[in-house]
């Protein structure tokens, strides 16, 4: 080849220049973990739309109360945070058949078979002065509940927790036990903050 | 071989190739390309989202959109005060411009991802749940139906 060699070029710097470009990116960017509760609400009623009464027993139907200072109300009674899981699943499941607990109704579960589902509504309502912290927490409660039940339940179906189901069988579990949170059309109760 | 044996009697210890270090270092750097994603907006709020443990993960981060409420951050509190406000893209905006806001979002997706669509919503832990209950009313009005409350995992 040829007698002169073309010196190799310094590509010590590049390092730098990567570094800076690594940097630059840490700055402007955020890891990307968006989590949280999802929810759906309902859609708005319609104003020429009569209002259909939707009859529901009142056995069915737990009401969730949380007011301005934070404390809450499950059914008719005063409860604290840590308490309400339990409460709700109670409500759930209905093990005993109370008559004042909500009803069942055997259904068909394409795939599972029949099982009695229960026609249990959670009714959420809040009041303006309520804060934020309190009312996720309320929410975290009802959702750990009826996730707690759901692991119970395809546990002894599929001998799995819910999360390591596939998704078929996951829809099955989530037809036997719903997750019926309501959150109220809101009330001004408490106009003082 | 000969050039590190020499005819020096002292041993040289060899220079280190930094060759590969930016090899390295580029690797690191197209991790965090990948993984992270440019922040969008500047918060104008502060916003310390609540603790959930029953937290999920959102499927599709393209087609969600934030709503941020808090109290102004400190630099903006002489000039708006410390109630808490609604902070939609870049500014500070009521909850009439909601409707707007979530009619700019629809246009930006095409017809197939519009119903996937989420609304996330990132309020500070102090927030009263009034201005929460007002934007969420409004999300209802607009027919926007999937929200998502933000929430972060428990400390251990």
């Amino acid at each position: 080849m040829g007698k002169k060699k073309t010196p190799a070029i310094n590509s010590s710097s590049t390092a730098d220049i990567a570094f800076l470009l690594l940097c630059y990116f840490l700055m402007t960017t955020t890891m990307g973990s968006q989590t949280g509760l999802s929810r759906r609400l309902p859609p708005m009623p319609d104003k020429n739309q009569k209002v259909e009464d939707q009859k529901v027993n009142r056995r069915n139907i737990i009401v969730v109360k949380i007011n301005s200072a934070d404390r809450i109300l499950a059914g008719s009674e005063p409860i604290d945070v840590s308490q309400l899981k339990d409460k709700i699943k109670e409500f759930l499941t209905n093990p005993a058949d109370d008559p004042n607990l909500p009803e069942k109704e055997v259904k068909a579960i394409e795939g599972y078979g029949n099982y009695p589902v229960s026609k249990g509504v959670i009714s959420l309502q809040n009041d303006r002065g309520t804060s934020y912290a309190a009312y996720i927490a309320v929410q975290n409660e009802l959702v750990k509940a009826v996730n707690e039940l759901r692991d119970d339940f395809s546990m002894r179906a599929y001998g799995r927790k819910f999360t390591s189901l596939d998704e078929d069988r996951q829809n099955i579990v989530k037809k036997a036990i719903p997750q019926n949170i309501s959150e109220a059309e809101p009330k001004d109760v408490g106009a003082k903050r | 071989m000969s050039k590190f044996g020499g005819s020096n009697d002292k041993k040289q210890v060899p220079a280190m190739t930094s060759s590969s270090l930016s090899d390295i270092v580029f690797m690191l750097l197209f991790f965090f390309m990948v993984t992270t994603q440019m922040r969008e907006t500047e918060n104008k709020v502060q916003v310390k989202i609540p603790e959930a443990s029953e937290i999920v993960k959102l499927e599709r981060k393209d087609l969600n959109s934030y709503i941020n409420i808090g109290s102004p951050i400190r630099s903006l509190q002489a000039q708006f005060g410390t109630d808490a406000r609604i902070q939609l893209n870049d500014s500070f905006k009521t909850v009439d411009d909601i409707r707007d806001f979530i009619a700019a979002e629809r246009d930006a997706h095409t017809e197939a991802d519009r119903q996937l669509m989420t609304v996330s919503i990132r309020a500070d832990q102090d927030v009263r749940m009034g201005i929460i209950t007002d934007v969420k009313q409004e999300l209802r009005r607009c027919s926007a139906l999937k929200i998502m409350y933000s929430a972060r995992k428990p400390a251990e």
